[in-house]
């Protein structure tokens, strides 16, 4: 052909695109292998933190040969920090995840538990139980604030689902509505708290601080085991998901079923989310934050995409615990504070240093 | 030798009929197809019904190829997914199954297409850093990477200059050769047509009013019955025929 084809064609002969993209896979794979370190180490600083000091060697000591321990050290290691270091990994997974998993489906950078209404939703159903003493299904008094957090954003979320499956629902009409519901969800919560009274009033508050205070073995399992579950069934769908990112039309004439997908996908989010929120309250910033980290870091490729979604969650949740633990010595700060105020001018740093190519 | 034929085809859009009666004879594979006609005359409607993503009436009859083999380029090239130009190709490839790991077979596949769309130098690029015309010729690459046996582009040449749009029809044009695959180009700019396009598919108000060699289509009256425009089909110094503009048509009005 011409000159310059040929020109530009021997200038390039010379470079090895399929080396030069094993050298980009391996890069990634570094990558996530770094924020899994990362979170390791996060969680051994974690479980070191507390009102009660202990050195590092001896928490070490402790989680390893328990037996070895004196009592009081292995109750406060084993049943208060390591059940709180563990929730803030796996809520911090779950939440990260559906975040990247609602953007991608929705096409949406905006789009995530916290801002589709889940939170909300959740905030109402617990508050429903703290002022009203409703619950939404008969439960024990203990579990009535996470079954009605989770039953709300359950339906909050089924609600958006069963929107999508109507004929003519874009993307757009999905986000609209999700908006929609915060609006709407708010304003109820607010109403709840107007008639509450004093105590149930700064329960409620509390409880949309969000904090891992709570945190059992048993949230702990249950979290992991949804993530678990949903995981695979994702990752299956890993370059249709990714696909997706095309854009819709383009998605479908490589053959994804572009509607299906989007469903099952909303239907794992909508577990993925609803669980963790019932559990540590409104710890909105994750799900917005988690996916953008992995974003910059790893690219859309789902095959690093999701895991690095999950580890970045996992990782800035378990750094907030640890941030929440010591900024004021003997306090911990509810933990949904300390996301917004220390992750927002992060991940505005972040943005901006890094320039936002997609999106 | 892959075949596609319009059988009383139509398509709509809710209650809005946009497609109706349109037929043709067997489109042959193994060189290039075009699809003309004026804006909103239904180009892109008639690929999507074509391509399974819109119900309608009639049937598009194909041999020697499946569904499954049936690859559509979309008119719209936006792209702003965190990718490089290389992933999103690796991606398309992927579409069909297979797991996560990438054979050498693959990724040649994936060199192939790059050296072939004039692309390879961008293939480390991200997809929203790309020009209009480069993210044209990915999405072609893209389109072409699983090797289809039918492929339906829409505008696949609307963004690129001048030397590229020659280059990549050539690039279409050996492709169709090679394979025997049909394609179908829907074009606007009738000279490409003439110049790379053995055959013609004209369509007008959502009807494919003619199907023929090109320059049988291509008449200056059906140019002025598809555009409104006064026109003459002449021969260039080498040969090769070409349309000259004249003018608005004085009867009728564009459609
Ligand atoms: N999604 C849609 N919903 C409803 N009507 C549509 C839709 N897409 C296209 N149409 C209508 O169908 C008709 C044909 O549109 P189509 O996109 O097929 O035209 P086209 O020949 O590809 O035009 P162009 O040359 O501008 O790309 C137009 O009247 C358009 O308004
Ligand atoms: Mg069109």
């Amino acid at each position: 052909m011409s000159s310059i084809s040929s020109a530009t064609t021997t200038a390039f002969a010379a470079t090895d695109h399929a080396g030069s993209y094993r050298g980009l896979v391996a890069r990634r794979l570094t990558i996530l292998a770094g924020l899994a370190a990362l979170l390791v180490l996060s969680v051994a600083v974690d479980v070191s933190l507390g009102p009660a000091r202990y050195a590092l060697p001896d928490v070490l000591r402790t989680i390893f040969a328990p037996g070895a321990a004196e009592l009081q050290m292995r109750v406060v290691v084993w049943d208060i920090r390591m059940p709180m270091a563990l929730l803030a990994v796996t809520v911090g997974a779950s939440l990260s995840l559906a975040g990247a998993q609602m953007q991608t489906i929705l096409a949406n950078p905006l789009a995530s538990p916290f801002t589709l209404g889940l939170s909300a939703a959740a905030s109402f159903g617990a508050a429903m139980a703290m002022v009203l003493g409703v619950a939404v299904f008969p439960a024990a008094v203990g579990l009535m604030v996470p079954i009605n957090a989770f039953a709300m954003a359950m339906a909050a979320s089924l609600l958006i689902f069963g929107l999508s499956t109507l004929r003519g629902v874009t993307v757009e009409t999905i986000v609209l509505l999700g908006i929609a519901l915060v609006f709407s969800f708010n304003a109820a919560l607010a109403l709840l708290q107007y008639f509450a009274s004093e105590q149930a009033l700064s329960a409620v508050v509390f409880w949309t601080m969000g904090s891992l205070a709570k945190a059992t073995w048993g949230k702990v399992a249950i979290t992991a085991a949804i993530l678990v579950v949903c995981t695979p069934l994702f990752m299956r769908r890993a370059w249709a998901l990714t696909a997706i990112r095309l854009g819709e039309t383009r998605a479908a004439a490589m053959g994804v079923p572009v509607k299906r997908l989007r469903l099952e996908a909303l239907l794992l989010v909508s577990l993925l989310a609803a669980v963790p929120v019932s559990f540590v309250g409104t710890i909105g910033f994750i799900g917005i934050v988690g996916p953008h980290v992995a974003r910059l870091l790893l690219g859309e490729d789902q095959r690093f995409f999701l895991p690095g979604a999950m580890l970045s969650g996992a990782v800035i949740l378990s750094a907030t615990s640890v941030l929440s633990k010591a900024i004021l010595p003997g306090a911990v700060l509810p933990i949904g504070i300390i996301t917004a105020l220390v992750g927002v001018p992060f991940f505005a740093a972040l943005i901006l240093t890094k320039g936002r190519k997609a999106w | 030798m892959v075949s596609l034929a319009l059988d009383q085809v139509g398509a709509r859009y809710g209650r809005r009929e946009i497609l109706s009666n349109s037929s043709t004879p067997p489109i042959e594979g193994g060189a290039l197809t075009a699809l003309v006609g004026a804006n909103a005359a239904g180009k892109s409607t008639l690929f999507r019904r074509i391509a399974g993503q819109l119900r309608g009436a009639g049937t598009v009859h194909i041999r020697g190829a499946e569904q499954a083999d049936l690859r559509y380029m979309p008119q719209d090239t936006a792209m702003s997914a965190a990718l490089t130009v290389y992933e999103s190709i690796i991606l398309a490839l992927k579409q069909g199954g297979g797991g996560w790991r990438l054979s050498a077979r693959e990724l040649a596949a994936v060199d192939d297409v790059l050296d072939r769309f004039g692309i390879a130098h961008l293939s480390e690029r991200q997809l929203p850093e790309l020009s209009g015309g480069q993210r044209q010729a990915v999405s072609i690459a893209q389109t072409l990477v699983t090797r289809p046996k039918v492929v339906l582009m829409d505008e696949p040449t609307s963004a690129l200059d001048l030397y590229r749009q020659y280059e990549i029809l050539e690039a279409l044009r050996r492709y169709a050769r090679e394979t025997g695959a049909v394609m179908i180009l829907a074009l606007h700019d009738l000279n490409q047509v003439m110049r790379s396009c053995t055959t013609t598919l004209a369509l007008a108000c959502g009807r494919v009013v003619v199907t023929g060699p090109t320059l049988e289509v291509l008449t200056p009256a059906m140019i002025r019955q598809l555009y409104g425009i006064d026109s003459r089909v002449e021969r260039c110094s080498q040969g090769c025929p070409m349309m000259i503009v004249d003018g608005p048509a004085a009867t009728t009005v564009g459609a």
